[in-house]
């Protein structure tokens, strides 16, 4: 038995008896001191997010730089709220919309992919897929020329367009491994019974795909919320969503007011937070589904 | 034909308008962009149609490569890609690794090691702008002052303001952001691997590292190349990032996708167009290679 156990790994044990999962205790000791520690690096930028939005002007100075605020203030957050929340009402204008219709696109999209094999179908599904890696800088300007030409306005309603578009593969490839993972009794019987794709669709599928709803809707309001590169194009701080306006709030006149960006900087991500501490449970099965399996 | 109504035509009804949008934006736009590319539509005058633009096949390719500027934006990006990759990976599989097994509170900490990626590029460049802050001594804020107060002075250096290896600093929160998503994928891929499976690999005396390098670690494969896939895409496009740290100006940290962005401000639509076309080209070399693999995995 060989004990030169240099990792955290579990220490190797003979067969004789089951043993508690997780290994000997030092080997136990040392894998927890190593995720403790991996939790403290994770944290480090939470820490000076949080003190330096509570510190006033002058105590935000290098030499104080990682110390907690000598005197608690809530201004900083007065003025970002102040500069932020126009832009945060627009972000929810685009991101809620573009999120249900492109998640309906995908659930349609999956379900015909996964139940109907014309032949064709797999080379549809791999087309469809590339535009999830697709570098939109590919499309950029003749997209910025085909908006302008058919009159689209700038900012919110643009928006909303494109992350329907270019959300449609993630949201069809999810969806697609759903439906492939649902037993396929539940929905043939009901084609048996004569009804067509489109009844069995609604009356059986899309009951059937709500879990799959729920890992899109995160996955699609997440990415549509911190999109940075279609506002930049396609919208001003003026009529622009939530990453811009703080983009244009860090980089700004407030330049050299660290409390004001940073507490900005929690409050344009208080909703994918909230929205990932609820879920986190789907968010993480999502991740797994959505991405491992092509 | 009824009939043949009859059979395609509510699918066909179902997947017709995904097809049309991502054929119109997807396919279309890149066949313009490439148009677009190949002419020479350097102006404001010809960007607004007010003056002609003419074929000039692949000068803007040749020309862009030519120029130093361009092939220090190409030199960062696998700076920054290799880097990414590199870290994502080993924190990502690390972090995979330590919580594959059942632990109380494993759950609490895949929620924190994952958090970070439910933030945008934007809202922690505030935040790691401010720890790569490249001061030094007495004026150090962020980590280089952190060094400083445990004693690892020798640590501290100007981050993102190097002019030859500035963008691995903005590596770094790159990696914080997307470590837990690959440790997503990783936990993913252990928990693929049957139980029975390495019960039987222990029955026949493995050793528990044994039972990893013979076991999990070959299972684990194509979860590591689409965790490949993924990462390396989003770094070759990586754009907000870097311009909420840095700025569209800097040079030292200039990647493609920037002096895209660059260009089109300066009307300049056909460098614009070209800078965006290399970006598929590369991403292409990875993608298409991957999604054939798919495709056929799929088909087998």
């Amino acid at each position: 038995m060989s004990t030169s156990v240099t990792a955290p790994a579990p220490a190797p044990a003979p067969a004789e008896q089951p043993r508690p999962r997780g290994g000997v205790p030092w080997a136990h000791l040392l894998r927890l001191l190593a995720i403790v520690l991996g939790v403290v690096v994770v944290l480090i930028p939470v820490y000076v997010l949080l003190i330096t939005s509570f510190k006033g002007p002058g105590d935000a100075s290098s030499a104080r730089a990682w110390a907690l605020p000598q005197d608690w203030t809530f201004s900083n957050w007065a003025v970002a709220w102040e500069a932020l929340a126009p832009s945060i009402g627009r972000s929810m204008q685009i991101v809620v919309p573009s999120t249900i219709v492109s998640a309906m696109l995908g659930c349609m999209n999956g379900f015909v992919l996964s139940r109907w094999r014309f032949p064709g179908a797999d080379i549809v599904f791999t087309l469809i897929l590339f535009g999830m890696f697709l570098p939109y800088q590919a499309v950029m300007i003749p997209l910025m020329q085909m908006l302008l030409a058919v009159g689209v306005p700038n900012g919110v309603a643009s928006l909303i367009l494109l992350h329907v578009v270019f959300g449609i593969p993630i949201t069809t490839l999810i969806f697609r491994n759903y439906f492939e993972s649902v037993p396929h009794e539940l929905i043939e019987s009901s084609t048996m019974d004569g009804a067509g794709m489109l009844r069995t669709f609604w009356h059986i599928a899309l009951p059937l795909a709500i879990p799959g709803f729920v890992v899109v809707l995160i996955w699609q309001f997440t990415n549509a919320w911190n999109d940075f590169l279609f506002a930049v194009f396609f919208s001003s701080p003026a009529n622009g969503p939530v990453t811009l306006a703080l983009n244009n709030l860090a980089n700004g006149a407030l330049l050299a007011n660290y409390g004001v960006s940073m507490a900005g900087a929690v409050l344009a991500s208080l909703p994918t937070l909230l929205v990932y501490i609820l879920l986190s449970k789907y968010f993480l099965a999502g991740l797994m589904q959505g991405s491992v399996k092509g | 034909m009824k009939k043949l109504v009859g059979h395609y035509g509510a699918p066909l009804l179902m997947i017709l308008p995904s097809i049309l949008l991502i054929g119109i934006f997807v396919y279309g736009l890149l066949g313009v962009n490439f148009w677009t590319s190949m002419t020479d539509n350097h102006s404001a005058a010809q960007a607004s149609g007010r003056k002609p633009v003419a074929f000039v096949g692949l000068t803007n390719y040749i020309e862009l490569l030519l120029t130093e500027d361009f092939r220090h934006s190409l030199a960062n990006l696998v700076l920054f890609t290799v880097t990414f990759l590199v870290g994502a990976m080993a924190m990502g599989f690390l972090w995979a690794w330590l919580l594959e097994r059942p632990l109380r509170g494993g759950r609490l900490f895949q929620t924190i090691y994952l958090f970070p990626m439910a933030v945008s590029f934007v809202a922690s460049g505030v935040v790691w702008r401010w720890l790569l802050n490249s001061n030094q001594g007495e004026n150090a804020s962020g980590l280089n002052r952190l060094f400083q107060m445990v004693g690892l002075d020798f640590l501290q250096n100007p981050w993102w303001n190097n002019i030859t290896f500035g963008i691995v600093a903005i590596a770094l929160p790159a990696i914080w952001q997307l470590s837990g998503y690959v440790m997503a994928l990783f936990l993913a891929g252990f928990r693929g691997v049957p139980d029975e499976l390495r019960e039987a690999a222990r029955m026949d005396g493995a050793s528990e590292w044994q039972v990893y390098r013979m076991v999990i670690f070959p299972q684990l494969t194509p979860v590591l190349m689409s965790a490949i896939v993924i990462i390396a895409h989003m770094s070759l496009k990586s754009f907000d990032l870097i311009m909420s740290i840095s700025s569209a100006a800097a040079y030292q940290t200039k990647v493609p996708a920037v002096d895209m962005f660059l260009f089109k401000s300066g009307f300049d639509y056909a460098n614009s167009a070209a800078v965006g076309a290399f970006l598929l080209i590369i991403i292409a070399f990875l993608i298409v290679p991957y999604l054939v693999q798919q495709h056929r995995s799929r088909t087998r």
